[in-house]
């Protein structure tokens, strides 16, 4: 019965998706007020539908239905309750029904939140946000039902995939989708814009705390993706340059660059059209990893095979998405207003720069990622991009951009001074130079370029606080005012530096985890030691444990820094009888920033045991600063929220701070 | 610095043209010298490629050919039913490693058609099989349609 009503509930949000997609667009052409506010209606309902639609196969999956096809396949009566709550997830139907929840979560925030936008604008964003609704409801309903049944029904299921039972899979998905799928709030806005064929800089105030709040999503998503596969794949890598992992990084430098570019067209009225066009990309971007992902074209280390009907449906999707939004954008976005050019040398130019350099970035990506696949389609030969690939395309285009950062922070609106802005880095470039000579001397010279980036980074972190410390006039002001005017400073000021410095502790921890981690592959024997970097481990022996559905061989290792001991740790290979399949579990142990890591290989025939020892340092650094980025983000969101509030006094104070 | 409307914008063109001629040159390069072939067993004794180079092959893991040394070291023959490609690997092999079953070894080609590999990646789960793999196998005849039909898999 529940699975039948979860599958009622979906078609019934269909059903409403599709008054939502034609009601609100006749509404807004007549201008009839109560067919424009339908739609605020039926968004609530849409999402109230899915979300019981979305708790039927929940509660499916917690009372173990093996008579649902997914539930059986994905499933298992012994799992803990943790998993088999996110194994609806875990697999194409239900994570589908994760995004159309996620989709309609977001249109009923529009509806319940965007009180003050123009009603016809409002309406048309909806509207859209409906059409792409819809276009999923459809894709799950016929493709990708979660909610068939098997007769009879088997007694016990074939248990979860042994890799996502973590509990990784609960939070990964769902952050990484808020964020993906968040922007399709920043493509509905672009959308109705170019149909209204108006758009101005309040257009840019609705649309930034949107797209920021999905940005935030996704930039915590991809970092704990990252933290996931780091510890669960037990070779101690965090990115892999896996296709699968581009589709999530190539929204994100898009949606980067849309934030900085919604923030000229707020402050001063120009790039109109490009940040339209950014909306449109971001989310065909979001759309096109779906795609990637949900399709099956890939191999990769996330290995998804499925039947081809449902990647040519998406197909479809993606090409009247964004084939029909860029139609649309090229017929109508030269109508719109052209707002102003501007100085190079100014707070706008740099945020060009910035623009220029995200989007040239996410291009590299996009060849890298899509370039093997029209090969391999054009002239049958296979190749696999990787890392060298990446390192010598994206890296440059990135190291160019982190180098430029500090100074569009100081450049002033309309006419920058680049000589005063570099002036005012001295401290900025002096801390870079130190480091720089510091890391040669104690890390010697290898490998060479790694010392610049760790100055580099540094660099960057005190070019963040450059424009704070000057105008909250810390070390020439009384202890007191500095904290009066840091109160006073807009959160968004706060927002921008504390994201950047984020950002340069990230590649601290990337530079130093890969350039100075060091790595030893052997075999050991019980009561053999080994030594890395200043610490022994001793092998005390194997053991065995039962967990609740798989059994595990466990190592005990004792971990001693100059003859004290100072831990034990304990990594494990468990075995899922059900599906035959064996998880690494690797052992962690924090040292400061940076971390020890152990992971079980083969017993050899000799009986001796093989091992992965890697001591990472500062590799913690790397989530920690996309966690501070997405606090960053956090802090602009709560000063956008007051602003959106009070658009008009908001205008005349920031007219009041040409500092900012 | 003032300006014309002209001059500004030609800037802006200029600039966005410079940065893009330049990730241009730098992606076909890197196209050029930091991608890696896919090959079946088949494909390297037929297409005689030259020592040195850096390849992938995939197919399956031949039975009885696993021969485990000292330190880590292994040995084994990449099949995929008509040629057999011998490899050695000094390492960690995944967990699901095994004979009889997918395998994708990347590496230098050393004379004598043996691959010195530095990463071996074997199928994901009981149902997945490697793409390549799957293609080797199809193109030597002994793939079997159906064989993993049911696949679905992580879903991350």
């Amino acid at each position: 019965m529940i699975p039948e009503l979860g599958h009622y509930a979906l078609i019934l949000a269909l059903a409403l998706g599709l008054i939502q997609s034609v009601a609100p667009v006749i509404g807004s052409i007549y201008r009839d007020a109560p067919l424009m506010r339908l739609a605020n209606s039926t968004a609530l309902m849409q999402f109230v539908f899915v979300a019981a639609s979305f708790a039927a196969l929940e509660i499916c999956f917690i009372t173990s239905d093996f008579s649902v096809a997914i539930v059986y396949e994905n499933s298992h009566s012994l799992m803990p309750l943790v998993y088999r709550m996110s194994s609806v997830w875990g697999n194409h139907e239900g994570s589908m029904l994760l995004w159309v929840l996620i989709l309609s979560l977001f249109g009923a925030l529009v509806a319940m939140f965007g009180v003050n936008l123009p009603s016809t604008l409002k309406a048309l964003v909806l509207a859209v946000q409906s059409w792409i609704a819809c276009a999923f409801y459809v894709f799950i309903l016929l493709t990708s039902n979660p909610f068939l049944r098997l007769t009879p029904a088997p007694f016990e299921g074939r248990d979860l995939n042994p890799i996502l039972q973590d509990p990784g899979l609960a939070i990964h998905p769902p952050l990484l989708y808020l964020g993906y799928v968040g922007f399709s709030i920043a493509f509905s806005f672009a959308i109705a814009a170019l149909i209204e064929g108006r758009i101005d800089a309040a257009w840019a105030r609705w649309v930034r705390p949107w797209t920021l709040m999905a940005w935030m999503f996704l930039t915590l998503g991809i970092a704990m993706g990252s933290y996931w596969a780091y510890y669960t794949l037990g070779w101690g890598g965090f990115w892999f340059w896996d296709p699968v992992e581009n589709a999530s990084l190539m929204p994100w430098l898009a949606g980067t660059a849309l934030l900085h570019s919604a923030v000229v067209m707020e402050k001063r009225n120009a790039l109109k059209v490009w940040t339209i066009l950014l909306a449109i990309l971001t989310f065909s971007l979001s759309l096109i990893g779906t795609f990637l992902v949900r399709s099956g074209v890939l191999t990769s280390v996330h290995a998804f095979a499925s039947d081809p009907t449902r990647g040519v449906f998406i197909l479809c999707i993606l090409v009247l998405f964004i084939g029909g939004a860029l139609t649309l954008f090229a017929w109508r976005a030269p109508m719109l207003k052209q707002g102003g050019l501007f100085a190079p040398i100014s707070r706008e130019g740099a945020l060009v720069f910035n623009n220029l350099f995200l989007t040239t970035a996410c291009l590299t990506v996009f060849v890298g990622t899509l370039y093997p696949l029209a090969l391999e389609a054009l002239t049958g030969a296979k190749i696999s991009v990787g890392a060298p690939f990446f390192n010598v395309t994206f890296g440059p285009l990135v190291l160019a951009l982190l180098f430029a950062m500090p100074f569009g922070q100081l450049l002033a609106w309309k006419r920058g001074d680049l000589l005063g802005a570099a002036q005012r880095l001295m401290a900025a470039f002096g801390v870079g130079l130190v480091v720089i000579g510091l890391t040669y001397a104690v890390e010697g010279k290898q490998p060479v370029l790694a010392p610049f980036a760790v100055g580099l980074a540094f660099y960057i972190m005190v070019g963040a606080a450059v424009d704070l410390v000057e105008r909250t006039g810390l070390f020439r002001m009384p202890l007191r005012i500095v904290a009066a005017r840091a109160g006073g400073l807009p959160r968004s000021a706060w927002g921008t530096a504390v994201a950047h410095f984020g950002i340069a502790l990230s590649m601290l921890g990337i530079i130093a985890a890969g350039s100075w981690g060091t790595e030893r592959i052997v075999a050991v024997k019980p009561s053999q030691t080994i030594s890395i970097s200043g610490y022994t481990l001793t092998f005390d022996g194997l053991s065995q444990q039962a967990g609740p559905n798989y059994s595990a061989v466990v190592g005990r290792f004792t971990v001693r820094e100059g003859g004290n001991v100072i831990g034990v740790m304990q990594p494990s290979k468990r075995s899922f009888s059900t599906r035959g399949m064996s998880t690494n579990e690797a052992a962690l142990m924090e040292r400061g920033f940076g971390q020890l890591y152990l992971s079980l290989g083969d017993t050899e025939a000799n009986g001796s045991l093989a091992i992965r020892l890697y001591y990472k340092p500062l590799v913690l650094l790397i989530w920690i600063g996309a966690v501070i980025m997405m606090l960053g983000g956090a802090l602009s969101l709560s000063d956008r929220r007051l602003r959106v509030g009070a658009p008009k006094p908001a205008r005349a104070k920031t007219a009041m701070q040409p500092a900012e | 610095m003032a300006m014309t409307r002209k001059q500004r914008r030609l800037v802006l063109i200029g600039g966005s043209v410079g940065v893009l001629g330049i990730a241009l040159a730098l992606v076909l390069s890197a196209l050029g010298s930091s991608i890696v072939f896919f090959n079946s067993p088949s494909d390297v004794l037929a297409k005689h490629i030259s020592p040195g180079t850096r390849i992938r092959i995939g197919g399956l893991v031949k039975m009885g050919s696993v021969q485990r040394g000292n330190d880590l070291k292994i040995r084994f023959e990449v099949t995929d039913g008509k040629s057999e490609i011998p490899v050695r690997f000094q390492g960690i092999v995944p967990d699901l490693f095994r004979e009889g079953q997918g395998v994708v070894a990347e590496g230098k080609l050393e004379p004598g058609n043996v691959l010195d590999a530095d990463t071996v990646l074997a199928k994901h789960d009981e149902r997945y099989m490697p793409k390549e793999v799957v293609e080797a196998l199809k193109k030597s005849g002994r793939w079997q349609e159906g064989e993993t039909a049911a696949a679905g898999g992580p879903a991350k």
